[in-house]
């Protein structure tokens, strides 16, 4: 037995915050079953049968008593709830502008994760520490579920979906990465580590390509991280030339296709008349199935690259598409 | 006179003696001779269920998967899931306490529709078996919730045949519900009126209209999965044009009512209990009645708690997270009012009455712990951790088996004509209880440290929290095995009861035990409120031997 946790690091920002909630339900825990416990005990001995404690004035009901032990219990909820909304809102709701853009891709079973600059690692995370990070993350097969107790955070990985989570990590270390949704055989080996770096170490990091690794990185889990060919915009825009997206959508809106240039984040209205924001899920939704929802006074003929792209392509075209922005840009262009 | 004393050595006629034959078991339609079949059915599974979670605990020893292959491992989680709450929890006490004793309590002759009694329990026993067969021939490693789209798209187990084995049983509870439920309004006695039932009988109601209107759903919800899986036909699997979090709509949809399914009742026999061994009127009768009933309504509207991590919109997951927190108001209402029964009561120790302190305590626990998983932010770091494990075990072992345990031993007099002995049934309550709080205390402090839920291998660092669960494991297996023992032992062995051992208030101790088939020499007439125990006196009654009702007859 290799020395015993009861406490789990704190890590984030957000990790701080919940802790403090999670130690006030645990009073109230604490609170209430020892209240009830000594309740039941005392009545037990004082009233056990035979003793001659009196019984005089025993009731049968009392609104007063029913009112309140509905309403504490009630009050008490209440608090919990409004407290919780609002850290649940802040770590599932958008990220500040400045957080680091990471993409997850779970499959049976690893996590692959991809750096902008284009560094890719398999079951390892490597990022600074104080700057928000934002992992937006999906399946190539069943359910996963991103988990880092040491941040307190946790998102579903889904087949099919974008899913998105933001935290910020404060103190430099290794902490374990899992996955927490039940996703067949190798399951509880679908593991990881994610090392929060000073800010300076990570520097050195990111320039050597994934290479340097501090202290004793080199953990059986984890593969080597990819050295970066080209950037995950770069190699969306080799893509995005490969399979002539250009050809239609051009640097304006054309007779065939809306243009990419500017489009994320916009408003989009649809022939159906519905409008929706074009984040990612709405990018990738529309290479793979792009009838699904098509742009206003255009026609329903583009083909779809369902089955034609792995999760890692569509990626990198949806990377290359944020990165396009009005007025005309090249594509060197960072995100 | 319903309640004459058997001269020394005449056998008095009863449900038991009715027929020796086997024939006359399996073809029986007596409420009472079913809930017997149905209480060595669910004994047989629970048995099951409880080897493969000791299985698990073994496993769980050491860090590394040593035991077993995680390919193993995975088919045992999964089937002890589906074993306990398909086949034990979900049936236990209404099938076996709540079949015996709906049709007494409220004064018939039995259920008011006794073949389809008798059909529940052989559509029970082909879903169990169709289960078992699954798990024999390789078994079902999807987990209990049958997630897909590994179930329907990925899982290479034996999930078509478990669906329809639990698709099976589904319909068996449907019988039941829908008995419960027309029997209660229309076959109660003259003067039993509904605030005079017993609230073992509300409890029971309530439930029935869950599995009624819950159970089609994750019926149907399952039905789909298999037919995605046999026909490929794209329902819940994306990579077919299908929605995976539909499926976790629908599931919880019943699977969360489910939950009160399996702890409504066990709440029924709690109140029945501490009234008795308080010798008091439950307090605010109403208000428990009415929570019942409050449950089994709000329960319908929180399944999406269950999924505050999948990506639903952060404002739905705010609407559940709401209900989530006023469904406990009704269940701390009643843990209120049966703590304030014992005020003031004159309380007397039997192994019925230390089931229901244990389960007060445990389930105060598991009702507190829910708040954890209820409130957004901190779900978010327990959800699918050991949290959740040591939360839902606080409420289905803590809550349901405690509550069947007190109801077991409580009615064993009436259902087989025995008492049980005292001394040993008090040890095997308190080596439960210690065996529990073991085994399920040390998840708690393994959930909030982060470990997931259905791991087959973990953090060394969690070695020492894991032994003490499994040690907890172990005692707890003890504390489950004497009962079989003692019980067995006391059909023969055991004091002759009498009709009314306790000296408790209620129809069903109108009667002789074991009853009469017809449970009543003529039907019997209400005339005062329930748990009227000021009314009775208890050393008089065991002195007559008959009490009230001998007066009746």
């Amino acid at each position: 037995m290799k020395g015993v946790a009861l406490l789990p690091d704190t890590a984030s920002t957000f990790a701080q915050q919940v802790d403090l909630l999670f130690w006030f339900l645990t009073a109230v825990t604490v609170f209430f079953t020892l209240l009830i416990a000594a309740l039941v005990l005392y009545f037990a001995y004082r009233y056990r049968r035979g003793s001659t404690a009196s019984r005089a004035g025993a009731k049968e009901t009392d609104l007063r008593l029913e009112i309140g032990w509905s309403m504490i219990p009630l009050t008490i909820g209440l608090i919990v709830f409004v407290w919780a909304a609002k850290l649940y809102a802040d770590a599932y709701g958008p990220p500040p502008d400045n957080a680091l853009e990471i993409f997850v891709i779970g499959k049976q079973w690893m996590w692959h994760l991809q750096h902008p600059n284009g560094i890719r690692e398999n079951n390892e995370l490597h990022i600074p520490a104080g700057r928000p990070v934002k992992l937006t993350m999906i399946s190539q097969d069943v359910i996963h579920s991103f988990f880092v107790p040491a941040f307190r955070i946790k998102r579903d990985v889904l087949p099919g979906k974008y899913n998105t989570v933001w935290f910020t990590p404060t103190k430099p270390g290794k902490y374990h990465l899992f996955c927490a949704e039940y996703c067949g055989t190798q399951h509880s080996r679908m593991i990881g580590w994610v090392y929060v770096m000073e800010p300076a170490e990570y520097e050195k990091w990111l320039a050597s390509g994934g290479e340097a690794r501090p202290g004793a990185l080199a953990s059986g889990a984890g593969t080597m991280a990819g050295v970066p060919t080209a950037s995950l915009v770069q190699a969306g825009e080799q893509l995005y030339k490969q399979l002539r997206c250009n050809a239609c959508h051009g640097a304006a809106d054309g007779q065939r296709g809306p243009s990419h240039y500017g489009l994320f984040g916009k408003k989009v209205k649809l022939r159906d008349g519905t409008v929706v924001v074009a984040d990612e899920a709405y990018i990738r939704e529309s290479i793979l199935r792009p009838l699904a929802k098509v742009v206003d006074g255009y026609e329903p003929i583009m083909p779809s690259y369902e089955g034609l792209l792995d999760e890692e392509r569509t990626l990198q075209l949806v990377a290359y598409i944020k990165s396009l922005k009005k007025p005309l840009q090249t594509a060197e262009v960072k995100p | 006179m319903s309640v004459a004393v058997a001269k020394p050595g005449e056998v008095k006629h009863n449900y038991l003696n009715a027929g020796d034959t086997v024939l006359s078991w399996l073809l029986t339609t007596d409420h009472k001779r079913i809930a017997v079949l149905y209480l060595v059915s669910v004994t047989l599974f629970f048995a099951v269920g409880g080897l493969l979670a000791l299985l698990i605990r073994l496993e769980l020893l050491t860090p590394q998967g040593d035991l077993m292959t995680s390919e193993n491992y995975n088919r045992v989680f999964t089937m002890h899931g589906v074993v306990m709450i398909f086949l034990f929890l979900i049936p236990a006490i209404p099938a076996v306490l709540g079949n015996f004793l709906v049709p007494l309590m409220v004064g018939a002759r039995d259920l008011a529709f006794p073949r389809l009694n008798l059909a529940s329990w052989y559509v029970y026993m082909a879903g169990g078996l169709i289960a078992t067969w699954a798990m024999v021939n390789g078994g079902v490693d999807t987990g209990w919730t049958f997630y897909p789209p590994y179930s329907s798209s990925y899982s290479t187990s034996q999930v078509t045949l478990t669906i329809i084995g639990a698709f099976l049983i589904g319909f068996s509870s449907i019988f039941t519900g829908i008995n419960f439920i027309v029997t209660i309004h229309k076959m109660r006695a003259p003067g039993l009126t509904w605030f005079r039932l017993p609230l073992f009988i509300w409890a029971h109601y309530a439930t029935s209209v869950i599995i009624v209107l819950g159970t089609p759903v994750v019926a149907i919800t399952l039905l789909l999965v298999a037919v995605e899986r046999v026909f490929r036909l794209g329902i819940f699997d994306p990579a077919l044009g299908g929605d995976p979090i539909l499926f976790q709509h629908l599931f919880w949809f019943y699977s969360h009512p489910a939950v009160y399914i399996m702890i409504l009742p066990a709440m029924g026999v709690i109140s029945e209990v501490v009234a008795c061994f308080s010798r008091k009127r439950v307090f605010g009768y109403h208000f428990v009645a009415f929570s019942s009933v409050a449950i089994a309504v709000i329960g319908f509207l929180v399944w999406g708690h269950h999924m505050f991590t999948t990506g639903q919109s952060v404002y739905a997951g705010m609407v559940f997270s709401l209900l989530s927190f006023l469904v406990a108001v009704p269940s701390a209402v009643k843990v209120f009012n049966w703590t304030a029964t014992m005020y003031k009561g004159h309380i007397e120790f039997r192994a019925p009455m230390l089931y229901v302190m244990g389960f007060l305590g445990l389930f105060v626990i598991g009702g507190l712990t829910g708040l954890f998983l209820a409130s957004l932010a901190t779900d978010i770091h327990l959800q699918d951790t050991y949290f959740v494990v040591a939360h839902f075990h606080y409420i289905m072992v803590g809550g349901t088996i405690f509550g069947y345990l007190a109801g077991l031993h409580f009615w064993w007099p009436k259902m087989t004509g025995r008492m049980y002995p005292e001394g040993i049934a008090k040890l095997a309550a308190l080596i439960i209880f210690a065996g529990f709080n073991l085994t399920f205390l040390p998840q708690f402090v393994l959930g909030y440290l982060g470990m997931p839920r259905r791991y087959h291998w973990y953090p060394e660092e969690w070695q020492m929290l894991h032994v003490m669960s499994s040690a907890g494991a172990a005692l707890l297996g003890i504390g489950y095995i004497l009962p079989i023992f003692y019980l067995l032992w006391s059909l023969r062995n055991g004091a002759i009861a009498g009709p009314n051992p306790w000296g408790a208030t209620g129809l069903e101790w109108k009667t002789d035990s074991p009853p009469i088939t017809h449970n009543f020499e003529e039907t019997p007439i209400v005339t005062e409120e329930p748990y009227a125990y000021e009314n009775h006196h208890h050393q008089e009654e065991v002195a007559s031997g008959t009490g009230a009702s001998a007066a009746e007859g």
